[in-house]
């Protein structure tokens, strides 16, 4: 049953580090979380990761194996053909603190720049009427887990640390797109402000974020392109713009 | 090196549904709060919470009240319950989960555009609110976003987003600290650098969640340490009855790694059905006495029952969790389960693959990516999992304020009495708002006519030496091995079905695991170091599985989530008495208390025969306690 | 430095340490489009072999120039003039332009080339050799916001493709009721383009997407839904429908240089 892996697990702080071979057993169905998990236990008792409830849901074990970024939870060790060495390193998106454990703040502070939800003054509970069909789009985007692996592969700010200040990332263009879709949110700016201050344009559609989601949401294609397509409707075409200010379009 | 200290009005510790709700009341009560997370923001083990939020709105089928749900609530408990605090959550469940939609959550809907509502295992109506399979993700991402709302209003007025909200994420706290008898603040560690952090507030609410991890099959995250009911305990709060522990029916059993993962009560009430190895549906044979009224007893009455609920019974499926978890227990005990020791749930025969990935969206998702089972073709392999510990700490219903030490609240999974010996699934959300809510608004209250209440040094100094004690023994035991033993002394001694003897075994041994817990040593720095983590959570679990083992052994009866293989069945004596424990410094002491009787009005809202299955005559004759 | 070598950051030193072949994809990408610009950019200037009745390269179509062929004209109408500036133009070059730049601002073809052409990024988690990245905020690339424009433009063009696919199912001499190979590869280009177009993002945004209330709008909402399911297909019909415009060029200009012989099923 069970077989021995090579795994090469990335050790160190944000000082210095480097990648660390280790052999561990390894059993039929495990993940790669398992696997570290064992190293822990074994031979590495003060190895740092972060997770959480090891089932796809909480998006806390985020890290990059064989250089892409996925769940170490729902990674499965025989995806991988046997006698391959599997290598684990932190997000190279995000400072280090401690071998697999990076500082995600970053998202935290993005979240909080995004204008939150904003109902009618008037809506009282237990009064909202929303028809299925108007709350599926949002509820794609609610679905994300926050596991921020779309945020640590996306070259925007993968590739240049300066863009982080100007740039809120797919996490957060889904959560505009959420709000924007959102048949209740009246806040009107949400467009202008997406591009002028979260960064949007920045966004060369390269669809990375799209290729690592867990949860399967499909960022560019539902969120980021429709949300580029109305700034267009706001922002770069004048027949729309000039249409919006004569008659009140809706969703504009 | 100076001392990190930070004062707060309330510190709030854990920050799932109960703990977030329980800020945001605070605050909006215009106190300063701190939100304590062991993991990151977000991450908390609510968003596991899969079925939905039981909430008597009535969208769906409109005979639903409050009234209703209490009924349920009691039945699914047995009748234990604090009566007081399932007449709350029953009242007051359908507005905080309309609240929760003004704050931006979006429910699935009804025809009329209304919040949908479905079925679940005890609850007469369909009742749960629900997001597909994610509600509990799509709870606790709306307290996050109702959090950074509020702070984004205190960043207008006051120029600082964090001047009244402040989150601290991957902290652990490992003492509550008092002075003259009274909350004065707490003391912790950061997770990531293992530097110390002094916390002084005269108000700490406790929603740290459960104990889950204490047994070694479970569908709790490492999280489930029961470091609220520790940190209750040797603060000088009671535990109650801890002997009741919930076992989910249906946890995964194959793959070995996600063994204990849970598989949602949706699944049934979808119309999931289980059978044994030899394709018998064998729930049939295991319905109680005092549910034989309402569930059907053949399997077309429970087929009718999935399209027309006026005329017909519920599915056995469909029966509380802890009759379902024995059940299994049963079967795969006489050899009728599978090879991994599960038996079949199958939805893919009722439902076309398209809704079975609509509804159960991550329930597929679980199963493809974790099992290779593709659950719209094949069945899904099942057991029983450890999920919710009923017992916790004894508070005031009205304002989840802990009996015995003041400025202490506790809400959520960590506080007891709500559930009884049983929680029906859908309950669990719920509660969280409704005692989240009431924690915080008890807590700003106290907070207000109390005032502050300053740290003493020796306080700080007791605590510091505490978290320094592990770095300084040298080759003492590994946290990681007792863990071990410790988890399969509770899975073989403690667990669904439960003797005396054994369980005079289990607490033998795990006053012995505490012996050798005191020499625990860890290896390498502070800084993110999970050996010394798990050194903390550790003690935790050694009180609670304490605490749970001298309940049970005490409690000479079946009921809920308690089963005695040496006392089957239920015994009305015992469903007047709960098991208080409290920590003399050494030791956990289980002792009886009365349970409160319900009152009149409540009494009357039950046919008196069915309170004869769970009173004594006496008390039936007394008709309510005014 | 900057990117995954900044100093906050896991000092690891491979730009990534992906073990697939990561690097396959873009080639092949690269290769194909700078294959189709190099032969689209050849027959632009070549200005000859794109007309035999009654098949007319989609390259040509609609010919407006006053230097087209006799008989390829659109019912005779030759507004643009055969020389600007005392320079020959070729007819391709005034329609190039539309279908070219529908599909350069393209979402889709902006994901391959800048993956394939500007490696920005070559691949997921692939370090990108630029130092500075401002994305579609400045110009040019802000000009990419046009795409809508180019949209509504390749519609137009979407219908003389297809009037050039019904007229050729004529004979030689103008004769209604045959079809030849020369009919059907017009009609599978014409087809494939509706196909790309209507599959496009800005076309799932203009029939519905831009929608607060699906629920309002319900006739919007099915549009809506159908193009979502063809979007699902973009990139698909984006390599399809380039390879039978390109495909249906070749033939037409097989068929005109003498090369090749249209063969008449009926």
């Amino acid at each position: 049953m069970a077989r021995k892996l090579n795994l090469r697990i990335w050790r160190g702080d944000s000082t210095s580090g480097a990648l660390q071979d280790v052999q561990v057993d390894v059993n039929e169905g495990e993940v790669v979380l398992d696997v570290i998990h064992r190293v822990q236990a074994t031979q590495m008792g003060d190895l740092a990761v972060r997770w959480n409830c090891k089932a796809g849901k909480c998006g806390s074990c985020s890290m990059e194996i064989n250089g892409k970024p996925r769940l170490a939870c729902m990674t499965q060790v025989a995806a991988y053909p046997e006698g391959e060495t599997i290598t684990v390193t932190p997000l190279r998106t995000f400072p280090v603190i401690k071998d697999l454990v990076t500082d995600v703040s970053f998202n935290y502070k993005k979240a909080m720049e995004i204008p939150a939800y904003a109902p009618p003054a008037d809506l009282a509970p237990g009064e909202a009427r929303m028809q299925q069909v108007d709350v599926e789009r949002s509820q794609e985007f609610r679905k994300c887990i926050e596991c921020f692996l779309c945020q640590n592969v996306c070259h925007v700010i993968r590739d240049h640390e300066e863009n982080k200040k100007s740039f809120a990332g797919p996490r957060f263009f889904i959560r505009i797109a959420e709000l924007d879709m959102h048949p209740l949110d009246i806040l009107k700016n949400r467009k202008k402000t997406a591009q002028e201050e979260h960064g949007l344009g920045m966004c060369n559609i390269t669809k990375c974020c799209t290729e690592v989601c867990p949860e399967h949401i499909r960022i560019t294609d539902n969120a980021i392109i429709p949300m580029k397509e109305r700034v267009v409707d706001v922002k770069y075409d004048p027949a729309r713009w000039l249409g919006s200010k004569i008659r009140r379009r809706e969703g504009i | 090196m100076t001392l990190e200290r930070h004062n707060y009005d309330v510190l709030v510790i854990g920050a799932g549904g109960a703990g977030l709700r329980a800020a945001v009341e605070a605050r909006e009560a215009g106190l300063r709060v701190a939100i304590i997370c062991k993991s990151l923001f977000g991450k908390a083990h609510t968003v596991m919470a899969e079925g939905g939020a039981a909430a008597s709105m009535g969208n769906v089928n409109d005979n639903d009240n409050w009234m209703v749900h209490f009924r349920d609530t009691m039945r699914g408990g047995k009748f234990l319950n604090h009566y007081r605090m399932a007449e709350l959550h029953a009242k007051e469940a359908p507005d905080r989960i309309w609240e929760l939609e003004v704050w931006g959550a979006l429910f699935d809907r009804t025809k009329e555009g209304k919040i949908s509502q479905r079925n679940f295992g005890g609850h007469e109506y369909p009742r749960l609110a629900h997001v597909g399979d994610r509600t509990g993700l799509e709870l606790i991402r709306t307290m996050q976003q109702r959090i950074v709302a509020l702070q984004q209003q205190d960043g207008r007025d006051f120029g600082d987003m964090e001047s009244h909200i402040k989150v601290f994420a991957e902290l652990t706290i490992t003492d509550i600290l008092k002075e003259n008898g009274k909350v004065s603040g707490a003391y912790g560690y950061w997770r990531e650098s293992g530097s110390e952090v002094l916390f002084e507030a005269p108000a700490v609410i406790i929603a740290t969640g459960g104990v889950g991890k204490t047994f070694k099959i479970t569908s709790n995250s490492w999280e489930g340490t029961g470091d609220g009911h520790a940190l209750a305990l040797k603060a000088g709060a009671n535990l109650v009855d801890m002997e009741f522990l919930q076992f989910h029916p249906t946890g995964m059993v194959w793959p070995p790694s996600v063994r204990g993962i849970l598989v949602t009560e949706s699944v049934r009430g979808e119309g999931g059905v289980l059978t044994n190895i030899n394709g018998e549906r064998f729930m049939f044979n295991y319905i109680p006495e005092v549910f034989k009224k309402m569930y059907a007893d053949n399997p077309e009455e429970a087929d009718r029952w999935y399209t027309d609920q006026d005329n017909n019974r519920r599915p056995p499926e469909l029966l509380p969790r802890d009759e379902v978890a024995r059940a299994i227990n049963s079967e795969v005990k006489a050899g009728r389960g599978t090879e991994h020791g599960g038996v079949f749930l199958d939805v893919s025969k009722r439902l076309s693959a398209e809704v079975i990935k609509k509804r159960l969206p991550s329930m597929w998702h679980q199963f493809y990516e974790l099992a290779g089972v593709d659950i719209t073709k094949e069945p899904m392999e099942v057991g029983p999992t450890c999920h919710y510990v009923m017992g916790g700490v004894e508070v005031e219903p009205d304002t989840a304020a802990a009996i015995g030490v003041p400025g202490l609240f506790a809400a959520g999974e960590v506080a007891g009495g709500m559930h009884g010996s049983n929680r029906l699934g859908g309950n669990s959300l719920t509660d969280l708002l409704v005692f989240g809510r009431r924690a915080g608004a008890g807590a700003a209250e106290y907070v207000k006519s109390s005032g502050k209440n300053p740290v003493s040094e020796g306080a700080i100094n007791a605590a510091a030496a505490k978290i320094q004690a592990p770095f300084d023994r040298q080759g003492g035991e590994n946290s990681y091995s007792l863990h071990a033993e410790l988890q399969e002394i509770t899975h073989n001694l403690v667990g669904i079905i439960r003797t005396g003897a054994e369980l005079d075994e289990a607490i033998k041994k795990i006053a012995e695991i505490r012996k050798r817990s005191a020499n625990v040593s860890v290896s390498g720095g502070r800084v993110f170091n999970p050996g010394f983590h798990l050194a903390f959570d550790l003690d935790n679990m050694l009180l609670v599985a304490e605490s749970t083992a001298k309940s049970a052994i005490k409690r000479e009866e079946s009921r809920g989530g308690h089963t005695r293989d040496d006392f089957p069945g239920m015994n009305n004596k015992w469903r007047q008495i709960n098991h208080i424990s409290t920590f003399d410094g050494t030791q956990v002491i289980v002792r009886e208390q009365a349970l409160p009787p319900l009152p009149k009005e409540l009494f009357d809202l039950f046919d008196v025969h069915e309170l004869e299955k769970y009173m004594t005559p006496e008390e039936i004759a007394k008709g309510g306690s005014n | 430095m900057s990117g995954v070598f900044s100093p906050t950051r896991a000092k690891i030193k491979e730009r990534t340490l992906r073990t697939d072949k990561w690097w396959l994809q873009p080639l092949l990408t690269f290769g194909v489009l700078f294959s189709f610009i190099i032969y689209a950019t050849f027959r632009a200037f070549e200005n000859d072999n794109y007309f035999t009745e009654p098949l007319i390269s989609p390259f040509y179509s609609p010919c407006l120039s006053e230097a087209c062929v006799p008989g390829s004209t659109l019912f005779g109408w030759t507004p643009v003039s055969a020389q600007i500036f005392n320079f020959a133009l070729s007819p391709a070059l005034i329609i190039l332009i539309f279908p070219l730049g529908f599909r350069m601002t393209c979402y889709y073809y902006r994901k391959a080339y800048y993956r394939a052409f500007w490696l920005s990024p070559p691949a997921c988690a692939v370090a990108e050799p630029h130092e500075t990245y401002s994305g579609e905020t400045k110009a040019p690339l802000i000009l990419q916001n046009a795409h809508r424009w180019f949209f509504y433009a390749g519609l137009v063009f979407n219908v003389f493709l297809t009037y050039d696919a019904i007229i050729s199912f004529k004979s030689e001499d103008g004769q209604w009721g045959h079809m030849s190979v020369g009919s059907l590869v017009l009609l599978i280009s014409s087809s494939l383009l509706w196909f790309y177009s209507l599959s496009c993002h800005t076309c799932r945004h203009t029939v519905g997407g831009r929608l607060k209330h699906f629920s309002k709008h319900p006739i919007r909402y099915k549009l809506w839904t159908w193009v979502s399911i063809l979007n699902h297909k973009h990139q698909q019909f984006a390599w399809y429908s380039l390879a039978a415009v390109a495909f249906a060029d070749i033939y037409v200009r097989q068929v005109a240089s003498g090369a090749w012989t249209n063969f008449y099923f009926f």
